[in-house]
């Protein structure tokens, strides 16, 4: 019995120590980081290990040793709950654009002070003054990237490839893939017709849905990251994605399968962009890690590990990163649009209002009952 | 006779439904591409990525350090509970009890963790800090739901005891905390060991009340994994709960066999006692 005392005093004795050791570090300085997951090189398979690399870049520069508390999120709304209950404090994060709208609408971030992130200038005009931060003052863009749509060219004939149309073909009945989630699946319809994404007017949505529903009996299943395997292993046939994502299956799939892609005329564009939240409590240290990220080494892994585009000229214009990503990617992942700007702001996700989230939540319920 | 066959192709049909996803995800551990779909050959380059990912070890270390300080404090907790309880003489008292213990254990996690979380806040609040979630609160949140679950445990084993054993022991002298340790415990420790083991692998599970109670630069790796959802979840994953699983079944094996030894241990003391109480008689 004197082993299960000890064992217990052990216990008691350990969390003391762990408890104590919260309060102690007063040498090095702490950064909190909130960030996707798997949204940043992590020295995995190789690669550049970002969040290291920076602490390390740090100690020569300051004289000052720092740790990176990194941690990750899977969904915009998982980090906004997080921060606004305020239990946390964050002092980078990486929303998406809509978010980063909703964000400075309810005063939950801070303008950042450009002096301490010289870097910015390798952000191209075309990819500042975006609508979700007009006057360039809370957000330095981290990636962006377009939806297209994904097809196995064993099944689908390259005729029917080229539109939304592709999506709601009889012929590949039971081969189609849908988003899971709201937004995304009413906003394939919504650009199929034409009509406007952000648009609060219900018959809008009634249209889209209507629209959704005469897929409905086409669709293998609605998924999320499930498409991956799906497409790789040629279960399914068709599937719209992110560009970036494209990549991840071709280099995974079966012998049997020949993924293309193409981009449909009106599509969806996405950017997010590293934010300070107002409850920051390093904010100078946030703005030299913001900056650190743009610079050219940690920026270039970081767009070749994410397979996204990057908004920062250092990479699409460094030619060795060209060559690693390959001609296909370096079309597929900047594609020559004549006013990026323009389209950005015509076709992307806005913040919608709670009514019309709502209804939209309503709607996709009805879609997937029936 | 006739069923034998057919009972054998249902009991292999459970444990294929059982054992067939961990399986796939054993054998994929070892591919040497990242798909699900094809096996283009035997590598262990994912084990060998894994042991080099710093942030996914520091979640393993997170989850264990939470999964062991949480159940053994838990344990303690919950047997010195499971004895008070023992030991009240009003039965509606000790019903109420039992029923208010149990209420962690049936309420939803998502409503354990949410409220914890808000309580946390609060708290926070009130004592002006910048930030109310840490190891800390993690660990009571854990304490918190796998408490019920050891006290569920012991408490049996205290009723299944010859209440007149700690009563002799007494007789012949010893100080009733002598008492308790030397024939209360042994005669409750499987109990005991089952409630450790318990709040152990509800710790090591746990996402939901991980997920609303996580603060600053710990989170556990259940979060981790979820949060790789965005883009696909690297077959590294797949290496560590390969891992995990041979582990956790190294652990219950032992777990077991220590377990037959203790009871047939006990057995042979009573029939002992049994005997010398003959002889005497």
């Amino acid at each position: 019995m004197k082993k299960l005392t000890a064992l217990l005093l052990a216990a008691v004795l350990l969390c003391a120590v762990l408890l104590s050791g919260c309060g102690g570090k007063t040498e090095t300085l702490t950064l909190n980081v909130y960030n996707w997951g798997e949204y940043i090189s992590d020295g995995s398979e190789g690669s550049f290990d970002t969040v290291r690399e920076f602490e390390k870049w740090y100690a020569e520069a300051y004289k000052q040793s720092i740790h990176v508390n990194y941690d990750t999120y899977a969904s915009n709304e998982d980090m906004y709950n997080k921060l606004s209950t305020g239990a946390v404090s964050y002092d980078v994060v990486v929303p998406s654009d809509y978010m980063i709208a909703r964000m400075i609408s309810e005063d939950m971030l801070q303008p950042l002070n450009f002096d301490n992130i010289p870097n910015y200038r390798y952000i191209s005009d075309q990819f500042r003054s975006l609508y979700y931060d007009p006057e360039n003052l809370y957000s330095v863009p981290y990636t962006y990237g377009v939806i297209g749509i994904i097809y196995n060219a064993n099944v689908v004939d390259e005729a029917d490839a080229g539109g939304w149309d592709l999506m709601w073909n009889r012929a590949y009945a039971g081969n189609i893939l849908q988003f899971n989630n709201s937004r995304d699946a009413f906003g394939t319809a919504q650009y199929k017709l034409g009509l406007d994404v952000n648009s609060s007017d219900p018959a809008v949505w009634d249209q889209a849905l209507a629209e959704l529903k005469a897929q409905a009996p086409l669709v293998k299943s609605y998924v999320m990251d499930e498409i991956y395997n799906m497409m790789e292993s040629g279960e399914a046939a068709i599937g719209a994605y992110y560009a970036g994502d494209y990549f991840t299956m071709l280099d995974n799939q079966s012998e049997n399968v020949d993924l293309r892609f193409y981009y449909p005329e009106r599509t969806n564009y996405f950017f997010d962009a590293m934010c300070i939240p107002k409850s920051a409590q390093h904010k100078e240290l946030a703005e030299i890690f913001i900056n650190y990220m743009l610079s050219e080494e940690p920026a270039i892994a970081n767009a070749e590990y994410i397979c996204y585009a990057s908004p920062n000229s250092l990479v699409y214009e460094n030619a060795d990163y060209a060559d690693e990503m390959g001609e296909e990617a370096m079309e597929i992942l900047y594609p020559e649009l004549e006013d990026f700007t323009a389209l950005y702001n015509e076709y992307a996700y806005r913040n919608l209002d709670q009514a019309t989230l709502d209804y939209l939540n309503t709607l996709w319920e009805a879609l997937k009952i029936s | 006779m006739k069923m034998k066959p057919l009972s054998k192709v249902y009991t292999a049909l459970v444990l294929l439904f059982l054992f067939a996803p961990i399986l796939i995800l054993l054998v994929f551990s070892f591919n040497q591409s990242k798909s699900l779909s094809v096996f283009s050959g035997f590598t262990l380059y994912w084990y060998r990525e894994l042991f080099r990912d710093a942030e996914t070890l520091k979640a393993v270390r997170n989850t264990l350090l939470l999964a062991v300080s949480s159940s053994l404090l838990a344990t303690a907790m919950g047997t010195a509970a499971a004895v008070g309880i023992h030991r009240l003489r009003s039965k509606y008292l000790r019903a109420a009890l039992d029923t208010v213990t149990n209420i962690p254990m049936i309420n939803p996690d998502i409503i354990t963790g949410i409220s914890l979380m808000l309580m946390f806040v609060f708290v926070g609040r009130l004592f002006g800090a910048a930030t109310s979630l840490n190891f800390a609160t993690m660990l009571i949140a854990h304490i918190t739901f796998s408490l019920p679950y050891v006290i569920l445990q012991v408490l049996p084993k205290l009723q299944q005891m010859d209440k007149a054993l700690p009563e002799a022991a007494m007789d012949l002298g010893c100080t009733p905390l002598r008492a308790f340790w030397k024939v209360e415990i042994p005669e409750i420790l499987p109990g005991v060991l089952t409630g450790l083991i318990m709040a152990f692998t509800l710790s090591l599970d746990d996402f939901v009340i991980s997920y609303f109670t996580a603060g600053n630069g710990f989170q556990t790796l259940p979060i981790r994994i979820y949060n790789m959802t965005k883009k696909t979840v690297t077959p590294k994953m797949y290496a560590l709960a390969t891992i995990i699983f041979f582990v956790i079944l190294a652990l219950l094996l032992i777990s077991n066999l220590s377990d037959d030894d203790t009871d047939r241990k006990l057995k042979a003391a009573r029939e002992k006692r049994k005997a010398k109480r003959a002889a005497a008689g």
